[in-house]
């Protein structure tokens, strides 16, 4: 029913007809009242329960992702861990081997010196020196009473002089054997201070393996933190995961700027080899030349970082035995030597070109310009840059690796935040469903509230009237028990 | 395994060639100098241009200049004309080569005592059409006055579907400048046949703007 059909139930008063036709619409949405409500909220809880399930699954998904997470990151960190530890291990069995492997000929060195010291010891000890026979002699002439004897005076002075004699001659003996003793201790000076030496050389061994072991055991430490899988430790792993993955994005940057910068060097060149007016799809082929180029010597960097163990990107390069893994390092350098003698050929060659193109289109110009003075510094420039670039972008490998360690975890973290977002918006709508079921109740309600306003009052007509019969009757019931 | 090595090279050589463009992405440009008359001393400005072109375009473009004198519709009316190698270093030695032609002609020119535009566009037509370009650049240098020698016909449609043709240094004539409805009148006169014939037609009177000749 159109509205011009509406506006004209009443012929000639289209006012009267809308006035009527309103009446009719609240008359019949009165009496489909209570389907209506019941309508609504059906469909408003079907709304909110869908809304909820699928919240519900949102938020299992996330916990899953949480989950995987917090595992990817225990798992990185414990090996990461478990290498650390190898690695130190391999600088102790490295320290061991070189030091205490010396050992059995250090002991015999210092059991030498040793033996070298006790004998010169021995050598210069001080003996005592005998008493002469003839003190008790003397002694004994001493005690002679007659001391004024001529001839006793004689023979004491023969024997005091004689006494004299000997005692220089002792002296003389004592002095050379004193002399001797001081020469044998000089000698021991050396093996003294060879001695410290090697004990000092010992003394820092130990030192440095002490070290060594107190690394180890915060290590060990750090592992069995991780091993434990405690929520503090992999929230300290994740910041050290998005630390990398920041870095490692910002190298692969700088690693992207040193990309086009080499293709720029020999985009130009390439087209004097494949041709400047051939395309593959919308590109030049000289420009996808130069790429591949670039892209070879990426993939070399790649192998060779891996053939070198410094990355662990392809397993199966690792697992190699060290003999086809050297093969593959020579192959790979080689490689990646031909492609940069090839690069700097080719900033050769561009050098070459642009300055041909610079002088036409001098000539086409009509215009006259200074000749550079020094040409030769730019050539030699951009031929360094050329055989340069091809050794440094190997080195991409490194950030490469770390982003796409760090990434996994990144891109987890990342992923659990839309979930979680996702969750929130669904409960969001949800909920909204649910409100807007009960919000379009009650605007039924005031479509037709003149109905409902009749009916309240027919209703409390109604009571009042129920009221006074019962009043009514009560007083009969009074009058007959009365009477 | 021979088997299999053939499949292989049959199937590298199906992808490769796949991959190989059909399409052309290269331009050529044809070039009308009008020599008639009042316009002859125009002909240094057309140099400029020429040499704009040289500049600009790239190898595997092509380009050739001709003269509209009296009966343009012929060969020996194209200057020079040159489809540059794929190489940089030889398309340079090319477009010296084409300069040189060019030098020449304009150091030598003859004023014709007609202008017959319609059978040089006729001539550009044929000539890019042959170098299979991707995209055709006529380019008239001329006041757009075409003056024929009786018993020549040029009152049909010319088939431009394609080309993009560009009217440089639409000079006003003295006539022009008694009535410049005339000069309207020329100019739409030769817009409604160039679209007519399936072309797309631009004019470029500020030669200041070069680098708007090959914009589109």
């Amino acid at each position: 029913m159109s509205l011009a059909h509406i506006l004209n139930i009443w012929p000639h008063s289209p006012a009267l007809s809308l006035i009527i036709a309103l009446l009719g619409a609240v008359f019949l949405l009165y009496l489909a009242r209570k389907p209506a409500h019941k309508a609504i909220f059906s469909l408003s809880r079907v709304i909110h329960n869908g809304f909820r399930m699928i919240t519900r699954s949102v938020l299992i998904a996330e916990n899953k992702v949480v989950e995987r997470n917090k595992e990817v990151l225990l798992t990185a960190g414990e090996r990461a861990a478990e290498q650390l530890i190898e690695r130190e291990f391999h600088r102790v069995d490295a320290v061991v081997r070189r030091d205490m492997s010396g050992y059995p000929a250090l002991q015999r060195v210092l059991a030498e010196q040793i033996a070298h010291i006790d004998e010169d010891y021995r050598e210069s000890t001080e003996l005592p020196v005998p008493p002469p026979d003839w003190v008790k002699a003397v002694e004994t002439l001493a005690k002679l009473p007659s001391r004024e004897d001529k001839w006793v005076a004689n023979i004491l002075g023969e024997i005091h002089k004689t006494a004299v004699a000997q005692y220089k001659n002792a002296m003389e003996e004592y002095r050379k054997a004193v002399a001797k003793r001081h020469a044998l201790l000089e000698k021991m000076m050396p093996y003294w201070r060879k001695l410290s030496q090697t004990l000092d050389q010992v003394d820092k061994t130990i030192i440095g393996l002490h070290e060594r072991t107190r690394v180890v055991d915060s290590r060990m430490t750090e592992y069995q933190e991780i091993q434990k899988k405690t929520d503090r430790e992999a929230g300290r792993l994740r910041a050290s995961s998005t630390t990398q993955f920041f870095i490692s994005a910002f190298v692969l940057l700088i690693a992207i700027g040193g990309a086009v910068v080499n293709f720029n060097l020999i985009a130009l060149p390439m087209s004097e080899m494949v041709g400047g007016g051939s395309y593959i799809g919308n590109f030049k082929t000289s420009n996808i030349a130069a790429l591949v180029i670039i892209l070879v010597e990426l993939a070399m960097g790649l192998y060779l970082m891996e053939s070198l163990r410094i990355t662990h990107l392809f397993p199966i390069i690792g697992q190699m035995d060290d003999k086809m893994r050297t093969r593959m390092i020579w192959a790979t350098f080689i490689i990646l030597l031909i492609l940069a003698g090839v690069e700097s050929a080719l900033a050769f060659m561009r050098d070459r070109i642009a300055a041909d193109m610079q002088a036409l289109r001098q000539a086409l110009s009509s215009v006259e310009t200074a000749q550079p003075t020094i040409r030769w510094i730019p050539t030699v420039g951009q031929m360094v840059m050329g055989f340069i670039l091809p050794f440094a972008l190997a080195f991409v490998a490194i950030p490469l690796e770390s982003f796409v360690h760090s990434s996994r975890t990144v891109v987890g973290v990342v992923m659990a935040a839309v979930l979680r977002l996702i969750a929130f918006a669904l409960r969001l709508l949800g909920n909204a469903a649910h409100y807007s079921g009960e919000f379009l109740v009650n605007i039924y309600d005031l479509l037709i509230f003149p109905a409902l306003w009749l009916e309240t009052l027919i209703r409390n007509k109604g009571q009042q009237t129920e009221g006074k019969d019962v009043t009514d009757i009560q007083d009969i019931i009074v009058k007959e028990e009365v009477s | 395994m021979k088997k299999l090595l053939a499949f292989s090279l049959v199937f590298i050589s199906m992808l490769l060639s796949g991959c190989t463009d059909t399409t052309s992405h290269s331009q050529g440009v044809y070039m009308l100098l009008d020599s008639s008359g009042t316009y002859k001393q125009e002909v240094k400005k057309a140099q400029a241009i020429i040499n704009y072109l040289l500049g600009t375009l790239q190898p595997g473009d092509s380009l050739a200049v001709a003269r509209i004198d009296s009966a343009s519709f012929s060969e020996k009316d194209i200057i020079a004309k040159m489809t540059f190698d794929r190489r940089p270093s030889v398309t340079n030695q090319q477009k010296r080569l084409f300069k040189q032609k060019v030098d020449e002609f304009v150091a030598t020119v003859k004023g014709s005592a007609f202008t017959d535009i319609t059978g040089g566009i006729l001539q550009a037509v044929e000539y890019l059409n042959e170098t299979g370009s991707g995209t055709k650049y006529v380019l008239i240098f001329s006041d757009l006055k075409e003056e024929l020698a009786k018993s020549h016909i040029r009152d049909f449609p010319i088939q431009l579907s394609g080309c993009r043709v560009v009217a440089l240094n639409v000079t006003k004539l003295r006539s022009d400048n008694v009535d410049p409805r005339e000069y309207y009148k020329r100019v739409e006169a030769w817009q409604a046949r160039v679209e007519a014939g399936g072309g797309h037609w631009r004019v470029i009177n500020d030669l200041e703007r070069l680098d708007t000749i090959l914009a589109d």
